[in-house]
């Protein structure tokens, strides 16, 4: 393993600070209890977007405090969900009275994470509201698992959600968008080659040279099928047809594509996806009405993609318009 | 016959000391069908108790004990057994209230609220390859135990052994909720690491009980 880190236990923390560092301008960090705020909050009469989740999917999710988007980001150690003292830790420093909204991706861990602090904030007397996020098309959403997993999805909800809170929409209308928004859009993924855990220096998962996970989890978890390496146009046609097959999408939709890089993947290969995905739309009579292209939540350093759509109308689109300063995504301001 | 704070107190340092000595097992079993640190987590999370127990003070009641370690669990196990784990003892804090002596209903009635949290937190039911299919046959046995005029000590070994036996069952089972329910039929033949768990810890309650 060959990793630009310190110590392996301090992976996290040191990351954060100099996360602390480089942005002081939009955001702040508290070590002991861990999590990452919107600089100014409480912002007093909006409703405070709470998100997390286990490290390792950076910028995801503390990369998406700031103005319109997050105002609190709860990171566990990599790949672990953080406990409910610290999502109620974070809930408490950013509450403006308006009530916080959790986005919550998902895995058990952090289902069960989340609603544990939703108890104690409601016992604490501050009004919560939970959104689950479930984009991810590779595994079976059924009664008999635990149902569609979130991956790169939650990245649109967080910004759309934190636009509507930041133009102060009520915490009910902030979580009835937030679900609008989980439920037009599919997302699916597929690994080239495995993160390494930094503290094990293990891979997640390991493949043949020749061999691709398709609809890997953002853990490296197993998706659809293990198949062999073709080239990039016939990847995107099998991840497009997933997808767009799922919700379904029809013609005429307006869309947004977010291609998103899983943390090892060039920005060239990410824009040779976007081509072949945006032929593909249009031979479907999509729309394509916005893009996103970037590593914007990934899995340490693995090698592969994720393709997200989500139908749009009009509010979206201008809640996806409006000003947004965060570290990783910013436009408007 | 009843059981007091001393009784809590002595249950979780068994169950530290349980899972302990069952820390490579319980990992063992959840690297076949989870993520492997099933093992870990409890004990980190029970070793953090143990530090805890020692700032309780001597008249503290079986439920604050019960709400300490709840909220130390919470707080140190992570995963989903963190909150599983810690909202049980929450529950089961609550039900006894400010009782001091816990007589055989009211050992029952703890039993109960923590398995129901359990429920409430998990969704899970009975045959999901899930904690639930210990607590829920430990919950009717102690019930059945306490019908029959048992005495707390012999509630909790009926309910430890039910507990138990209800773990082993999860061995053919497919899993419907956690990461397990991803592999289908694949799960088939490993035992649910949770449902191993809380099977420990029924046994170090009842161990504790009857040296009490």
């Amino acid at each position: 393993m060959k990793k630009l880190i310190n110590d392996a236990r301090a992976v996290v923390d040191e990351a954060l600070g100099g996360l602390a560092a480089a942005h002081a301008d939009i955001l702040s960090v508290s070590f002991d209890p861990r999590y990452v705020a919107r600089r100014g909050a409480p912002i007093v009469g909006k409703v405070a977007l709470v998100s997390g989740g286990g490290s390792g999917h950076e910028p995801l999710h503390a990369g998406f405090v700031g103005l319109g988007m997050l105002a609190a980001a709860v990171p566990g150690a990599i790949f672990t969900s953080p406990t409910p003292d610290l999502v109620l830790a974070a809930t408490r420093a950013v509450d403006g009275g308006a009530g916080v909204l959790y986005l919550v991706k998902n895995y058990t861990g952090d289902v069960l994470n989340f609603e544990t602090a939703a108890d104690l904030a409601v016992g604490a007397g501050i009004r919560v509201e939970s959104v689950l996020i479930n984009d991810d098309v590779a595994v079976e959403d059924s009664s008999f698992t635990a149902g569609r997993r979130g991956i790169a999805g939650a990245v649109l909800v967080e910004k759309i959600a934190g636009a509507a809170a930041e133009r102060g929409d009520f915490l009910e209308s902030v979580a009835s968008i937030a679900r609008r928004v989980n439920a037009s859009m599919r997302s699916m993924g597929v690994g080239l080659r495995a993160g390494v855990l930094p503290y094990s220096g293990e891979s997640t998962f390991t493949l043949a040279e020749d061999e691709i996970e398709f609809g890997v989890g953002m853990h490296g978890e197993p998706g659809r099928a293990r198949i062999p390496l073709e080239p990039a146009d016939a990847i995107v046609d099998r991840l497009v047809a997933a997808i767009a097959d799922d919700l379904p999408f029809a013609p005429g939709d307006r869309v947004l594509l977010l291609v998103n890089g899983l943390g090892g993947t060039p920005q060239s290969e990410l824009y040779i996806v976007f081509r072949r995905a945006a032929q593909a739309l249009a031979e479907r009579g999509l729309v394509l009405t916005r893009s996103l292209v970037g590593s914007f939540a990934t899995s340490l350093e693995m090698q592969g993609a994720s393709l997200t759509l989500l139908r749009l109308d009009d509010e979206l689109v201008e809640l996806w318009d409006a000003p947004v300063h965060t570290a990783a995504l910013r436009w408007g301001c | 016959m009843s059981l007091d704070a001393t009784w809590v107190v002595e249950w979780m340092r068994h169950s530290a000391r349980v899972l302990a000595e069952n820390r490579a097992e319980l990992g063992t079993l959840d690297r076949e069908i989870g993520d492997g640190d099933h093992g870990e987590n409890m004990d980190r999370g029970f070793i953090a108790v143990l530090s805890e127990l020692d700032a309780i003070p001597d008249d503290a009641t079986p439920g604050e004990v019960l709400r300490r370690a709840a909220m130390t669990l919470i707080s140190t196990i992570g995963g989903a057994a963190g909150p599983l784990y810690g909202t049980a003892l929450l529950k089961a804090s609550d039900a006894v209230g400010s009782e001091t002596q816990l007589d055989g209903a009211s050992i029952v009635a703890l039993l109960r609220a923590a398995r129901d949290g359990i429920v409430l937190r998990g969704k899970a039911e009975v045959g999901e390859k899930t904690m639930v299919d210990s607590w829920t046959p430990a919950v009717d046995a102690a019930s059945s135990a306490e019908g029959a005029g048992e005495s707390p000590a012999g509630i909790l070994r009926a309910a430890a052994e039910a507990g138990s036996a209800g773990a082993e069952a999860t061995e053919p089972l497919i899993a419907r909720k956690g990461r397990a329910s991803y592999l289908g039929e694949r799960a088939i033949g490993h035992r649910d690491p949770g449902a191993q768990s809380t099977a420990l810890i029924l046994h170090a309650a009842a161990d504790a009980a009857r040296n009490a």
